[in-house]
C-alpha cells in the first residue's frame, strides 16, 4: 500500500491505495468521480482519458501512484462552473454524442488534440489523431465535425484576446 | 412546425450530463456496504466438470463466500429461457438445452461461468477467483457451424440430436422449385455472414441488493428493456414474484441489442445478495469478459439460387441457411434466423415465390442473438449481393436490374408473410444516385486508374421491418411476449409534464423527441417535460428499446395518452369558459375557443383539474392519463446506398470515397437525431463488412478474438465522412406516420461495401470482413 497525494480538479486529494491500483479506479473510487470510464482495460478505447499536468493520459494505463503529486483534471473539471469547455458545448451542438460513455474520453482528447493543433485541424487530421478513442454509436461524423467546430472557435477566441 | 416541436433539429435535453461528465450508469452507482464479484469462467470449450473446491478462495482475504452451480440448483433458482418457440417443419418443437445461470454439470464454451466469488474489493475477488480449482474432462468441441450436425460431430446438449435445434422452413417450397424448374436463368450463390461482437462501449454491469426486512430484490442493470428482465427473472428464472423485485436500468452506454438478453450475471447477482444476507453485490465486465459473454451476432452461412425469366425478372428464389446460435439459447435467439430474417427476403422485389429453409444449431461457442438489425441484415447481405451478382452475370445494369423488379404498387403482399404498408424505392434510387454522380463513376475510375489505384461502385437497396410489433401475430409465430407498448402522462398542477415511457434509452435520445411529440400536442416547452423510464417501480410495464420501435410503439403510445389528456383538458376549458368543448382548438400552449378571443393557458387548465373547485359535473379530479399501444403492422424503412471504394492493389487496403445514404424513414421528428442513427449504423456496417470478425480456433475453441487488441472495431479513420439524405412515405399504420430509423445504416451498407469492392477487383465474391490481406489475395488470384 502506498499514501499518494494529487491535485484531482483543482482540489487536493489524498489516499492509500495498492500499488497495482489504476488511476481511473482512484479518480473512480476513492475520488468518487465517475465521468472517467473504462472500455476495454488494454488502452484502446479512450473512455478513461483524462489530463495529467496538461497531458492527454488513458488512466486506465497508468497507476495511481505514477500520478503521485501531480496535477490530474477529469472531465467533471473541464467546465468552468456553469459555463462550458467550448469543445464540451460544440459535441452537444453538434450532436457528437449518443450513448455518452466514450464522451467524456473524447472530449478530453479532443482538448488535447486541440491544444496540440490550434486551428490547424483538417478532417483527416482529426479522424487520424482520433485512433485511440473508439465510439461505436456516432459513426465519428458528428464528432468529427464537433471537434473541428470548437478548434475554429478557440483560435477565433484565442485571437481575439490577443 | 415549432422550435422545439415534431421535426426541429433540436439539440439534446440529456446532453448536458454526459458531456460534463454526470451520466449515471450501472458501474457508477455505489451501495452502502457493496461487494464486489468476480466470475470463473471456463478455459475449455467444451469439458465435464468433475470438481469444483473452493476452500482455498474462501480463505482468502476480503472473501465474503465463493459460489457454485450446486448452490444455485440447490436454491432451486432457475435457468435462463429462450422466449421464441420455433417450430420445425416436422411440426416438432424447437429442442432447446438447459442454460443455468452457473453450470454445474457441463461447461459448452470458453468463458462459460463455473463459480462467482464474492470479496470486498474487486481485486480481492479476482485473487481469490485464481484460487477455485476446478477439474475438468475435456471433451471434443464443435466450432464450426458447418459441421455441426455431421454424424459424429460432438453434442453440446443432449436434448439436441446432432446440435440441431430446428429445421424450420417458410414460402411455398413446391411454387419456388417449380419456378426456378422454369427459369431461363439461376444464378447461384453461396454467402457467409460473418460473426460479429455488438460492443456497446459500456461494458454490461449488475448490483443485485436484497433487502431482507421487506424481502425485497433490487436490481441495477445495463439493459435495454428492465421490465422484460423483470418478468423473465421473476416468472422463469424464479428470483421473486413481480412485486418484489424491481429493476432499474440507469443511463446505458449503448446496447445494439446485446444488453435486450437476460444474462446469467445478473441472475447471480441477485441470488448472491439474498445468499450473503442482503449486502449489494456488484459485477461489472471487463472487456475480455464482454467478448466472452455478450451475445454475438450474425453467423449464417447460406447457399442461395435466384431464377430470372428471359426478361431479367425475378421468379424466384430458394434459400438454404445454416445458423449458428452459439452453446445456449439466448432470450429471443430463436426468432433471429426466422421470422427477422427469411420474411425480409423479397426485399424490395416482387418475387413470386420464396422458400427459405434454416437449420439452426449449436456450436460450443459464445450465444448469438439479435445485433442491430438481428437477420435483417443477413437477409439484406444474401438479396444484395444476389442482385448485384446476377446483374453482372445477366449483363444488366445493377441498377436497372433492381428497377426492372421493383415493388411499385402498396399494400404488396411478400411470399413470405410480410405486407408492405408504403413505399416508393425509385425515390430513394434516384436521389442516391444524383447525389452519388453515379453517371460520372467511369471518369472517376479512369482517373483512379491512371494512379494505379482500382477504383469500384456497389449498391444496396434495403427494405427492413421494424417497430416490433403486432402483439397477436408475433404470438401466432412464437414469441412468448406482446410487443405493445405503455405511456402514461402526468400533468401537474403547474401544467409541467412527465412521460413514463416503456421504451428505454440507450443512446437514442428519447429524452429530448419524446418531448418534441408532447411540445407539438399541447405547446409546453420541451424543459417543462420530463421523461420518465428505466425504472418498473415509476413505470407499471413496457417492453423496452430494440427493433427500432421506441418511436413507432413506444412515440405512439404517447400519443394515445396525450389524446386522453388533450380531451379532458378540453372538456375543462370549455366548461371554465362557458363554450362548446367543440369548439375548443389547442394552440402554443393555450387553449382556445375557436372564432373568438377567448382563451386559457395550459397550465391554468391543468390547476383548474387539481383544485377541482370548477370541473364539469361528474367528471374526477386530476390530469392524467395513460395508454398502452399495439401496431397493426410492422414499418417499413427502405433505402438506397451507394458505395464508391479505392483499392491500392499493392497492399489490399480498401479506402471508402463516398458513402450515400438516402433513407425513407416516413415522418421525422428530429432529423438531428435521425441522422446520427444512420451514421452509427453505417460505421458498424461498414465495419462488419470490412474489419470486424469473431474469430476462434476450430480446434480448441478459443476465442482468438477477445479484446480490442485483436478484433477490429472501426475507428474515426476507417470510416468516412457520410452523405445522408431522406426520402419521405408516411407510414399509415401508426399516428404519427414514423418507421424507425435506428437498425438501418446497419442493415443497408455491408453488402453496398462489398458490391463496390468486387465490382472494383472484377472477382465474383470476397468474404466479410474484406481485410487488406484478402483483398490483395484476391486480386493476385490467392484466395
Amino acid at each position: 500500500m502506498a499514501s499518494i497525494s494529487m491535485t484531482v480538479n483543482g482540489k487536493s486529494v489524498t489516499g492509500t491505495v495498492e500499488d497495482r491500483t489504476l488511476l481511473v479506479n482512484f479518480i473512480r473510487e476513492n475520488v468518487g468521480l465517475t465521468g472517467t470510464h473504462v472500455g476495454c482495460d488494454t488502452s484502446q478505447c479512450g473512455a478513461c482519458v483524462v489530463h495529467v499536468d496538461g497531458i492527454a493520459v488513458k488512466s486506465c494505463t497508468m497507476l495511481a501512484v505514477q500520478a503521485d503529486g501531480r496535477s490530474v483534471t477529469t472531465i467533471e473539471g473541464l467546465a468552468s462552473g456553469d459555463q462550458l469547455h467550448p469543445v464540451q458545448a460544440a459535441f452537444r451542438e453538434h450532436h457528437g454524442l449518443q450513448c455518452g460513455f466514450c464522451t467524456p474520453g473524447m472530449i478530453m482528447a479532443a482538448v488535447d488534440m486541440i491544444n496540440r493543433y490550434g486551428a490547424n485541424l483538417d478532417e483527416a487530421t482529426i479522424r487520424h489523431e482520433l485512433e485511440g478513442n473508439i465510439c461505436r454509436c456516432t459513426g465519428y461524423h458528428n464528432i468529427v465535425k464537433a471537434i473541428q467546430a470548437a478548434a475554429n472557435e478557440m483560435a477565433g477566441l484565442t485571437q481575439a484576446a490577443e | 412546425m415549432g422550435v422545439e416541436g415534431i421535426g426541429a433539429r433540436v439539440t439534446r435535453k440529456e446532453d448536458k450530463r454526459f458531456i460534463t461528465g454526470k451520466g449515471r450508469y450501472t458501474d457508477d452507482i455505489a451501495l452502502k456496504d457493496m461487494t464486489q464479484a468476480v466470475f470463473v469462467r471456463s478455459p475449455h470449450a467444451h469439458a465435464k466438470i468433475l470438481s469444483i473446491d473452493v476452500s482455498k478462495a474462501k480463505a482468502a482475504p476480503g472473501v465474503v463466500d465463493v459460489l457454485t452451480g450446486a448452490d444455485l440448483a440447490g436454491d432451486k433458482i432457475g435457468g435462463l429461457i429462450c422466449g421464441w418457440m420455433i417450430h420445425s417443419k416436422d411440426g416438432t418443437p424447437m429442442k432447446a438445452g438447459a442454460h443455468p445461470a452457473i453450470a454445474f454439470d457441463k461447461v459448452r464454451h470458453v468463458g462459460d461461468q463455473v463459480a462467482v466469488v464474492i470479496a470486498e474489493t474487486k481485486n480481492q475477488a479476482r485473487d481469490a477467483a485464481e484460487l477455485v480449482e476446478v477439474e475438468y474432462e475435456v471433451l471434443p468441441a464443435i466450432i464450426d457451424l458447418a459441421g455441426a450436425t455431421a454424424p459424429g460431430a460432438p453434442q453440446v446438449h443432449a436434448e439436441a440430436p446432432n446440435n440441431l435445434i430446428y429445421d424450420w422452413e417458410i414460402g411455398d417450397k413446391a411454387a419456388t422449385d417449380a419456378a426456378l424448374a422454369s427459369a431461363a436463368r439461376i444464378v447461384t450463390m453461396d454467402i457467409v455472414n460473418n460473426r460479429l461482437s455488438p460492443n456497446p462501449m459500456e461494458p454490461r454491469s449488475a448490483i443485485g441488493s436484497y433487502d431482507e426486512a421487506e424481502e425485497h430484490f433490487t436490481l441495477y442493470n445495463t439493459t435495454q428493456n428492465p421490465h422484460v428482465a423483470r418478468l423473465v427473472l421473476s416468472a422463469f428464472v424464479g428470483i421473486a414474484p413481480e412485486h418484489k423485485l424491481r429493476v432499474v436500468a440507469p443511463d446505458v452506454g449503448g446496447g445494439f441489442g446485446a444488453k435486450i438478453f437476460i444474462y446469467p450475471e445478473e441472475t447471480v447477482a441477485l441470488w448472491a445478495s439474498k445468499r450473503i444476507g442482503g449486502r449489494p453485490v456488484k459485477w461489472t465486465a471487463d472487456r475480455t469478459e464482454a467478448f466472452l459473454t455478450d451475445c454475438h451476432g450474425r453467423d449464417h452461412v447460406t447457399h442461395a439460387e435466384m431464377g430470372f425469366d428471359a426478361n431479367n425478372k425475378i421468379v424466384g428464389f430458394r434459400v438454404h441457411t445454416i445458423a449458428n446460435l452459439g452453446a445456449y439459447m439466448s432470450t429471443f435467439s430463436s426468432s433471429v434466423p426466422t421470422y427477422l430474417y427469411a420474411t425480409l427476403l423479397s426485399g424490395q422485389y416482387d418475387i413470386p415465390a420464396i422458400h427459405a429453409n434454416v437449420e439452426a444449431v449449436y456450436t460450443n461457442t459464445v450465444p448469438v442473438d439479435a445485433y442491430r438489425g438481428a437477420g435483417r441484415p443477413e437477409a439484406t447481405y444474401l438479396l444484395e449481393r444476389m442482385m448485384e451478382t446476377a446483374a453482372r452475370e445477366l449483363g444488366e445494369d445493377p441498377v436497372e436490374l433492381r428497377r426492372k423488379n421493383f415493388i411499385t404498387s402498396f399494400p404488396h403482399q411478400t411470399p413470405v408473410i410480410m405486407c408492405y404498408d408504403a413505399g416508393d424505392y425509385e425515390a430513394h434510387m434516384s436521389k442516391a444516385l444524383e447525389a452519388s454522380d453515379y453517371a460520372g463513376f467511369a471518369a472517376r475510375k479512369a482517373e483512379s486508374a491512371a494512379r494505379g489505384k482500382l477504383r469500384g461502385i456497389g449498391l444496396s437497396c434495403y427494405i427492413e421491418a421494424c417497430g416490433i410489433a403486432p402483439s397477436q401475430a408475433v404470438g401466432s409465430l412464437g414469441a412468448g411476449v406482446g410487443l405493445w407498448e405503455s405511456a402514461e402522462v402526468r400533468v401537474n398542477p403547474v401544467g409541467s409534464i412527465e412521460i413514463l415511457t416503456g421504451s428505454h434509452s440507450h443512446g437514442q435520445g428519447h429524452e429530448t423527441t419524446f418531448a418534441q411529440l408532447v411540445n407539438e400536442r399541447l405547446g409546453v416547452g420541451i424543459n417543462n417535460i420530463q421523461i420518465v423510464h428505466g425504472d418498473t417501480d415509476k413505470v407499471q410495464f413496457g417492453m423496452g428499446t430494440y427493433g427500432s420501435r421506441s418511436g413507432a410503439v413506444g412515440m405512439s403510445a404517447i400519443v394515445k395518452a396525450l389524446d386522453k389528456v388533450e380531451a379532458k383538458a378540453k372538456k375543462i376549458a370549455a366548461h371554465l369558459m362557458e363554450a362548446s368543448e367543440a369548439d375548443i382548438v389547442i394552440e402554443n400552449g393555450e387553449l382556445k375557443v375557436a372564432g373568438t378571443d377567448k382563451k386559457l393557458p395550459f397550465f391554468q387548465v391543468a390547476l383548474a383539474a387539481y383544485t377541482a373547485h370548477n370541473l364539469p359535473a361528474g367528471m374526477e379530479p386530476g390530469l392524467k392519463e395513460g395508454a398502452f399501444y399495439d401496431p397493426s403492422n410492422f414499418t417499413f424503412p427502405s433505402g438506397t446506398y451507394v458505395c464508391e471504394v479505392e483499392v491500392d492493389p499493392e497492399t489490399g487496403k480498401v479506402e471508402i470515397m463516398q458513402f450515400v445514404a438516402a433513407d425513407d424513414f416516413g415522418n421525422i421528428i428530429n432529423p438531428m437525431i435521425v441522422e446520427g442513427q444512420v451514421h452509427g449504423g453505417l460505421a458498424q456496417g461498414i465495419g462488419q463488412a470490412l474489419l470486424e470478425g469473431v474469430s476462434y480456433d476450430t480446434e480448441s475453441g478459443q476465442l482468438l478474438t477477445g479484446s480490442y487488441m485483436d478484433y477490429t472495431m472501426p475507428r474515426a479513420d476507417d470510416v468516412p465522412s457520410f452523405n445522408v439524405m431522406h426520402t419521405k412515405t408516411v407510414c399509415p399504420g401508426n399516428p404519427l406516420g414514423m418507421k424507425g430509423c435506428g437498425e438501418a445504416g446497419a442493415i443497408g451498407s455491408p453488402p453496398a461495401v462489398i458490391n463496390a469492392i468486387t465490382n472494383a477487383i472484377g472477382v465474383r465474391d470476397i468474404s466479410m470482413p474484406a481485410t487488406p490481406a484478402k483483398v490483395w489475395a484476391a486480386i493476385h488470384g490467392n484466395a
